[in-house]
């Protein structure tokens, strides 16, 4: 299989980091070889934080650049917007609508754009917008909003379910897993009643 | 087995493979996980020393006792360490010794772009650079053989994309190597003139002896493609990207050892190429060895001094290449790093700016302090700086009364005491803030001298920052402890101590928001009746305040209640 080019962006301290771990557990179980590249260290405080999955028959660079990603998964909308450069032409968007806004525009300094789910979707790229937010707390916590995520990106993912699922036992404390297959499953089904 | 790992986790698993029994280091990002990671395995001593010149000296005490040991840091730690390192070379090891040193290009968490190649050569020790995990626990592992076969300590270099990119480890064993005999030998151990001279000639000799080990080094590897025209000589994470623009086009002298270099097996590699290319990240330094060999090359020529490299880069500047991309028109904001909400610096650096303090700074989370609209800093150079220079700028500028220095807890203990010593000891009078948040927080929490527990979670006394400002001289009424998130408070305590003509210590006391003992309030509210919109509340840069249609808000999802903005605002409309 060619490599697989995933990029899970967001908010440093929004749990990409967990996000990142089911993927890599799900590519194990497929047994594909596998790069999974993170950020530590300054910019986990609150800044533009990525996250790299690679996978595929073999894997040499462990980072993704621009007109590469198969896949951007999102946890902020103006993160999806910074990082799509890096779709490639035929990819597609995963994001959460969430808001959260920077530094420069909390003092003033910059305008947080307005309309971005519209403006992607202007430049032909296809983009699946959801309030993964609110699929969380339907599951029962906002802190499952990245298994929301990768719910509604399980079709692009090209995995099945099973496979996922799997990846999710594996990768979360055995108390919350229940609450995590749930929001996978709500962001599965709010994926295919959008008809995306 | 088949294990997808962090670099610094394979490093670790190296570690536990080879038999290691002590590991002593400071964190520093991207080297902190190697030492996390070897603290899991209960047939480790592992600990956190208060710096990295400590930990290295604990580590070559460890392997001259017979014991395998590590020291793992970041490239600037490497700096603090260089005084023991340069010594290593001439006393040799005994058992098996390797000093672990992660390298930032791109500067991701680093306050400058160091090769740390440059050590490997100047200190006369052999150097290893893994390019993926697989290698991390393979290099590491044989590393304590060869050490051990040439009695010195090995380097074992890193980088950011190796360290913090998981793939994939066929992990083993633990050979178990019992503890071997010490025997006294002051002409090898004692570094006097009289010892240390025909030690001199026992490292030149060494190294010539390595230099024709690299020659069949497992860790070199010729990848030969049937009809290239392009050699690359490469190292460490440049393969990974050489290897996705060239793929199959081009064979690769992929270099796992890259001090000393194999002279002759890069001369026998490039003379059968029509062109060749160095490609190596920041100096040039297998390039120059390359030019000295006489070899024709390109390197530097084409490639940047500056910054990571990636797939992207190499494609643009050596095939002329570019990617097509999707774009929007609207500018982008940029997203700096913040202090977290709740994060107990943030009362001081609103402070220093409102007081229009010079603010010798440190490194740590609390740099961040530095950011708009805090802007609560003037310098920042390297660790334990911030109290040391703070003492030279008043001794040329005699602004005591309108100058502070600030450091973190951890960092107070890795090098700020000394600075302390020096202004007290030379009749300074210049005001320290420390700002302890009970942790070492910007590498992700590790435990150090003062939080009362050690790496492996045993309960320790921990140390007392004042006791040590007390030892140092400072006197006991100038050694003042604040909560730093009572702003009033901590304002009447900062401007006592200004004008104080001694020493003063003042100790902002509060734990990082983030620890999992720290309990939160629930989120704060606007009431928009009462707030006009004075933005008096943006004045902390808190990153869950905003200001909407005229009105302050706070979001809910990440406020803590920490209290801050509700000291701002003069209308008591925050509760």
């Amino acid at each position: 299989m060619p490599t697989k080019n995933i990029m899970i962006v967001g908010v440093g301290g929004q749990g990409s980091l967990l996000a990142s771990r089911i993927l890599g557990n799900a590519v194990l179980i497929k047994g594909y070889d596998v790069k999974v590249s993170e950020v530590h260290g300054m910019s986990q405080r609150g800044g533009s934080v990525v996250t790299y999955v690679k996978y595929g028959d073999k894997v040499a660079s462990p980072v993704i650049c621009r007109g590469e990603a198969d896949i951007i998964m999102s946890f902020e909308l103006l993160e999806a917007a910074r990082w799509l450069p890096y779709l490639k032409r035929d990819g597609v968007i995963i994001t959460n609508t969430q808001e959260i806004n920077p530094m420069p525009v909390i003092t003033g300094a910059a305008e947080y754009p307005s309309n971005l789910v519209e403006k992607l979707k202007a430049t032909g790229a296809k983009v699946i917008a959801a309030d993964a937010l609110a699929l969380a707390r339907e599951a029962g916590s906002e802190k499952a909003v990245n298994v929301a995520l990768i719910g509604l990106m399980a079709h692009a993912l090209g995995f099945d379910a099973e496979t996922l699922h799997e990846a999710i036992r594996i990768s979360v404390p055995e108390k919350f897993i229940d609450l995590n297959l749930k929001a996978f499953e709500l962001g599965n089904a709010y994926h295919d009643k959008a008809g995306a | 087995m088949k294990k997808i790992m962090l670099g610094n986790e394979a490093v670790a698993r190296g570690l536990y493979e080879a038999g290691v029994r002590l590991v002593s280091s400071y964190p520093g990002t991207p080297s902190t996980e190697i030492t996390e990671a070897a603290a899991k395995y209960d047939e480790i001593y592992a600990e956190w020393a208060p710096n990295e010149k400590v930990a290295l000296e604990t580590a070559l005490g460890a392997a001259i006792g017979g014991g395998r040991s590590f020291c793992g840091m970041k490239h600037v730690g490497l700096n603090v360490a260089a005084d023991p390192l340069f010594i290593t070379a001439y006393t040799g090891v005994n058992a098996g010794m390797v000093i672990g040193v992660a390298d930032d290009p791109g500067m991701h968490s680093s306050q400058n772009e160091q090769d740390s190649r440059h050590y490997a050569e100047a200190a006369k020790l052999p150097m290893l650079e893994p390019s993926d995990s697989g290698e991390c626990c393979e290099f590491t592992k044989l590393a304590y053989e060869y050490s051990e076969q040439f009695d010195t300590p090995f380097i074992l270099r890193l980088n950011t994309r190796v360290s913090h990119s998981q793939s994939i480890v066929d992990t083993g064993e633990r050979v178990e190597i019992p503890v071997k005999p010490y025997e006294k030998d002051p002409s090898k151990h004692v570094m006097m003139p009289g010892n240390a001279r025909p030690r001199h000639i026992v490292v030149e000799k060494r190294l010539a002896d390595l230099a024709k080990f690299a020659e069949n080094c497992p860790f070199n590897r010729v990848i030969k493609n049937d009809g290239a025209k392009l050699g690359i000589i490469t190292a460490g994470p440049s393969y990974n990207y050489a290897l996705e623009v060239f793929g199959d086009s081009a064979s690769y002298l992929k270099l796992g050892m890259v001090y000393p270099l194999p002279a002759k097996l890069i001369r026998d590699f490039a003379a059968e190429y029509e062109r060749v290319i160095v490609i190596e990240e920041l100096d040039p330094v297998i390039e120059n060895f390359c030019r000295a060999e006489g070899i024709k090359c390109d390197g530097k020529n084409l490639l940047p001094l500056c910054d990571e490299f990636s797939q992207e880069l190499l494609a643009k500047l050596l095939c002329d290449r570019e990617p097509e991309c999707y774009t929007i028109d609207d500018p982008i904001p940029p997203r700096p790093p913040v202090l977290c909400p709740g994060c107990p610096h943030r009362g001081i650096f609103y402070l220093f700016n409102k007081l229009k303090l010079y603010v010798s700074g440190d490194i740590g989370c609390y740099t961040l302090g530095a950011s708009k609209p805090l802007g609560g800093m003037d310098t920042t150079f390297c660790m334990g700086a911030s109290v040391s220079a703070l003492h030279g700028f008043n001794k040329i500028r005699h602004e005591e009364n309108k100058s502070v220095a600030v450091i973190g807890d951890s960092t107070f203990m890795h090098s700020g005491i000394t600075g302390l010593v020096n202004i007290t000891y030379n009749k300074g009078i210049s005001t320290v803030v420390v700002v302890d948040n009970s942790i070492t927080g910007m590498t992700g929490h590790q435990q150090n001298p003062c939080t009362g527990f050690t790496l492996k979670g045993e309960p320790v006394k921990g140390i007392l920052i004042e006791n040590i400002a007390r030892a140092a001289g400072v006197p006991e009424e100038h050694i003042r402890i604040t909560d730093p998130n009572d702003l009033a408070e901590t304002e009447k305590v900062l401007k006592e101590e200004l004008a104080a003509d001694c020493p003063s210590v003042i100790i902002c006391r509060r734990p990082c928001a983030l620890l999992k003992y720290v309990k939160h309030n629930p989120p704060l509210k606007v009431d928009a009746d009462k707030c006009i919109g004075c933005k008096a509340c943006m004045k902390i840069g808190c990153p869950c305040i905003s200001v909407t249609n005229g009105k302050a808000s706070i979001d809910a999802t990440l406020c803590n209640g920490c209290g801050l903005c509700t000291q701002m605002c003069k209308k008591d409309a925050i509760g």
